[in-house]
């Protein structure tokens, strides 16, 4: 499978990257390299394979059900949250007007 | 007095013990080293105050009779992906520059609470993404190694290259590093050093910036295998924090280094024998089997028979897992935001994006959303996900008949910096020994062998079964008694 100019448009909108007409362009013959070369795993047999996700077996623990159970990642921490936002307004995240 | 800054981990932390020099001292040493070697770039920020603030402490406890930390006077290099309270944490990119984390990651935490200090942050390539260190945002970072008979700038290898060229310069004893497909032992390789990657979960994720979660690992840098040995038990062991943590314990890795390999059996890939490489490297690889062979191991063939595939299954999967990671950076809550004239939220995302990443990181983020994407998921994402359950049992299997995987490092020695540019997958293939291990989750060590006849050095890689670094260590600190590597660098910076 390869991409053309359109396809690469259509996913750099779904990732959120504005790219213009001269990057778009760049991009089509380097993500079909790529796409070419992964191309080779369809000669393997994988009938009956599982998808591997994690390489350890781990179940998801429980935590005690307490407020703030970990003061690291408790809540009570709204300054230290918004310090590094660049535009925090009146103890929230600043964003443009959304008008839907 | 002996140059301080020649000190590795364990003299370092010895030599405070027994009062040979202070912490202070040693911290002194390695700023004044660091200051002067800005042409490597090896830093992004640097912060003696940590180091000399840590080093205090150090002394003090030691004043005081206090029982002293396993890392305790030993300053060191810190990979700008662990975020550090109130030092700027960058992942090489511009969509994080200026971020000042209120936290500290808990590998990091757990360092200094063994009473290591911070030299600065390290520069890397950006997001950990590349294996030459030349998608920093922050600039290339040069190695301190130089081909015979000509002064060309050279790749560090990456992504951990600001802690492979720190190391290797000797202005850092040690550094961190992390890898998701070979990250901290290719660069490792490239500039004569040492760099563990132990099992998945070792080292808690906590605190360091996201690249592909399924296969992200934290680990040490330095001269000796006895010195990743020390700093690997002060970085591992059990984080709540982070949901896929080991919840096991952490052994004395230090105490029980033996290179007495009799009765152990050394596993040879067969696979691993490819078109492309350096005769060097491949002469290197025979040294390597002859050195544990002297330390008593059988050699025995393996078959790894789809290594083949590993490489581009990576490049689906990290890449994937990148393109969610990466979703976080929005404009929003921290870094960069670009807010064109009158445009609307969506439009700030792009933008900001658009702004904040390098061609690399772009690059990756696209083909992951392109192989998650309605129509090719199962084409791409689950076909990968499925070669590299049998790349995990092709290892296990091995690991029925021997105890650790012996092979080559990478397939090349070290390349002048902007050699490889041309293509990206050029690049990726750099890589193509260092993957498999990262796709199964084990444990995988770089020691360095001998210098080809450009006078670069050459890397051999260790593999070893779930939770066995010990294993890997030990036939590491085998090769190193027997390849005597002591090349160095020769001060150019």
């Amino acid at each position: 499978m390869s991409v053309d100019k359109a396809t690469v448009a259509k996913i750099a909108n779904l990732a959120r990257i504005r790219m213009d007409d001269a990057a778009l362009e760049r991009m089509v013959p380097e993500l079909n390299g790529i796409l070419q070369w992964v191309e080779q795993l369809g000669e393997v047999n994988t009938a009956g394979i599982e998808p591997m996700a994690a390489v350890i077996p781990n179940t998801l623990r429980l935590r005690e059900d307490v407020v703030d159970a970990d003061p690291l990642t408790g809540g009570g921490r709204q300054a230290d949250v918004l310090a590094n936002a660049p535009a925090a307004e009146h103890g929230f995240f600043g964003v443009p007007k959304v008008i839907e | 007095m002996t140059d301080l800054t020649s000190l590795g981990v364990k003299d370092i932390r010895d030599g405070v013990a027994k009062g040979d020099f202070t912490a202070r001292e040693v911290a002194e040493a390695f700023n004044t080293a660091v200051a002067e070697a800005a042409a490597l770039n090896a830093f992004i920020v640097t912060t003696p105050d940590h180091a000399l603030a840590a080093a205090d402490k150090v002394d003090a406890a030691r004043a005081a009779g206090e029982t002293l930390g396993a890392m305790a006077g030993v300053p060191i290099g810190m990979k700008d992906l662990f975020a550090t309270n109130g030092v700027q944490t960058t992942a090489a990119s511009h969509i994080l520059e200026g971020f000042t984390p209120r936290y500290e990651s808990t590998v990091s935490q757990k360092l200094w609470d063994a009473g290591a200090g911070m030299l600065g942050k390290l520069n890397l390539d950006q997001f950990a993404m590349g294996s030459s260190n030349e998608t920093s945002y922050f600039g290339n970072v040069t190695s301190p190694w130089k081909k015979a008979g000509s002064n060309a700038a050279m790749s560090p290898g990456g992504s951990s290259g600001g802690s492979s060229a720190a190391v290797a310069a000797r202005i850092a004893p040690a550094a961190t590093g992390t890898d998701t497909g070979g990250s901290i032992r290719q660069p490792a390789a490239f500039t004569g050093i040492c760099g563990i990657k132990p099992t998945y979960g070792r080292c808690s994720r906590w605190g360091v910036v996201a690249f592909a979660s399924s296969l992200d690992q934290a680990g040490p840098m330095a001269r000796s295998v006895e010195d990743c040995a020390i700093m690997l038990g002060a970085m591992a062991g059990f984080d709540p924090k982070d949901a896929t943590s080991l919840q096991m314990d952490v052994p004395d890795w230090e105490a029980a280094l033996n290179s007495d390999l009799r009765g152990k059996k050394v596993g040879i890939p067969r696979e691993y024998r490819m078109e492309g490489t350096d005769q060097a490297i491949l002469d290197s690889w025979e040294q390597g089997k002859a050195w544990l062979k002297d330390a008593g191991a059988e050699i025995v063939d393996v078959a790894l028979p789809h290594t083949k595939y590993a490489l581009p299954a990576y490049y689906i999967v990290a890449p994937a897992e990148a393109s969610s990671n990466l979703a976080r950076y929005d404009g929003v809550r921290y870094g960069l935001r670009d807010l064109p004239d009158g445009v609307g939220l969506q439009d700030m995302y792009a933008a900001t994006r658009a702004a904040g990443f390098g061609d690399e990181v772009k690059r990756r983020i696209l083909i992951g959303t392109y192989v998650l994407s309605a129509g090719f998921y199962d084409a791409y994402y689950t076909q990968a996900q499925k070669i590299r359950a049998l790349v995990a049992r092709d290892f296990e299997r091995a690991f029925q008949e021997c105890d650790v995987i012996l092979a080559p490092t990478t397939p090349t020695a070290s390349f002048p910096l902007g050699s490889m540019n041309e293509d990206p997958l050029t690049m990726y293939l750099n890589d193509v020994f260092a993957v498999p291990a990262s796709l199964a989750g084990l444990p995988a060590m770089s020691v360095p062998a001998t210098l080809n006849a450009d006078g670069l050095p050459l890397g051999l890689q260790l593999v070893g079964r779930p939770f066995d670094e010990q294993g890997v260590l030990n036939a590491g600190l085998a090769i190193q008694q027997r390849a005597g590597f002591t090349a160095k660098p020769e001060k150019w910076w």
